[in-house]
């Protein structure tokens, strides 16, 4: 690039190789992480939008069978019967590491291990499509757990992986150039400095030659 | 251990309240926002969330994409699914490879 102003030095020039090295080695390295994050983040997202399509149309089910549920009694009994659960759940969070981006794992405990402990009500007042709307909700639940899990982590490579491309791009496109142009500018003005030393070298030698033995003179005499 | 949160209209949500997640009905956007914000600094995990809601709260979502919790997950809600839980996806795809090299012939 011809505005970079540099220096036309032996210092500036040792700088810019080792720059170069770094700068390549660097390069090489970031360019090996975005393919990497990239073949992990393409399963991932594969999987995210069968998770995602599963579990929308679970939902879906769930809440058809809800509003039928509802259909069979009145509001206060629903949501009497819903209001006070004996189901817990909690998730443990730990994380992975892909390629230095941590991914979240859960690890999900329900509070008890009774899987009928889902129906927080006595049976004499609600209708059996509640059973059903709830028990098809909780069906789908470790479903919708492995994609929040799946989708998060989605999201997160996605964004390492737009900085790593930035990253790769910069170094290729800009500094490796860059710094290239930078030692080619110095090792020819150098190369040219010295060639005008040795030129001047040379006139100098030819200048006190010619105070020490006259040759022009000589060269005058043996013509005539 | 984290906790895992719904936040949507209360039609859309009260049956999760069932399974063990904690459920918060709201209605009202700027009130959401608020809440989205104390849950996020509290122990939830993760949030749940309807698509009808999440799409008044972009931009409040979009500060939770790059941290590791809360993961902020768009649910379709009683009304129907928007696609905005795929749109999310897509974008996920786009952001990372350019563009949406995986999905795009699903249309």
């Amino acid at each position: 690039m011809a505005n970079v102003v540099v220096n036309p030095t032996r210092m500036e020039l040792t700088r810019l190789k080792k720059k170069l090295v770094t700068a390549s080695r660097g390069h090489k390295l970031l360019k090996d992480k975005r393919d990497e994050l990239m073949r992990q983040f393409l399963d991932m997202a594969r999987e995210n939008m069968e998770l995602r399509k599963k579990v929308e149309a679970g939902i879906k089910a769930a809440n058809t069978n809800f509003v039928i549920a509802k259909v069979g009694m009145n509001e206060q009994t629903l949501s009497t019967a819903l209001m006070a659960p004996k189901q817990e759940v909690r998730i443990a969070l730990s994380d992975r590491n892909v390629m230095s981006v941590d991914i979240p794992v859960y690890d999900y405990k329900t509070k008890s291990a009774d899987t009928n402990d889902i129906y927080s009500y006595g049976f004499a007042f609600t209708s059996g499509e509640l059973d059903d709307a709830v028990r098809s909700l909780s069906d789908i639940l470790p479903d919708m757990l492995r994609l929040a899990e799946v989708e998060k982590s989605c999201q997160m490579l996605a964004a390492e992986i737009e900085k790593t491309r930035r990253r790769v791009n910069a170094l290729e496109h800009v500094i490796i150039p860059e710094t290239r142009e930078g030692i080619k500018y110095i090792s020819m003005k150098l190369d040219e400095n010295e060639r005008s030393t040795q030129v001047r070298l040379m006139k100098v030698k030819d200048m006190m030659l010619e105070e020490a033995h006259h040759y022009k003179e000589h060269q005058f005499e043996n013509a005539q | 251990m984290y906790k895992i949160a719904v936040m949507g209209d209360y039609d859309s949500i009260y049956g999760f309240a069932t399974l063990g997640l904690d459920t918060f009905p709201v209605k009202n956007p700027d009130y959401a926002a608020a809440q989205l914000k104390r849950l996020a600094e509290e122990d939830y995990a993760v949030i749940y969330m309807t698509e009808a809601l999440a799409e008044e709260l972009s931009k409040e979502i979009d500060k939770y994409r790059e941290n590791l919790k809360p993961a902020i997950i768009l649910i379709p809600g009683i009304s129907g699914n928007t696609g905005a839980g795929i749109a999310g996806v897509k974008k996920s795809v786009e952001q990372a490879v350019g563009s949406d090299i995986l999905f795009n012939e699903e249309q």
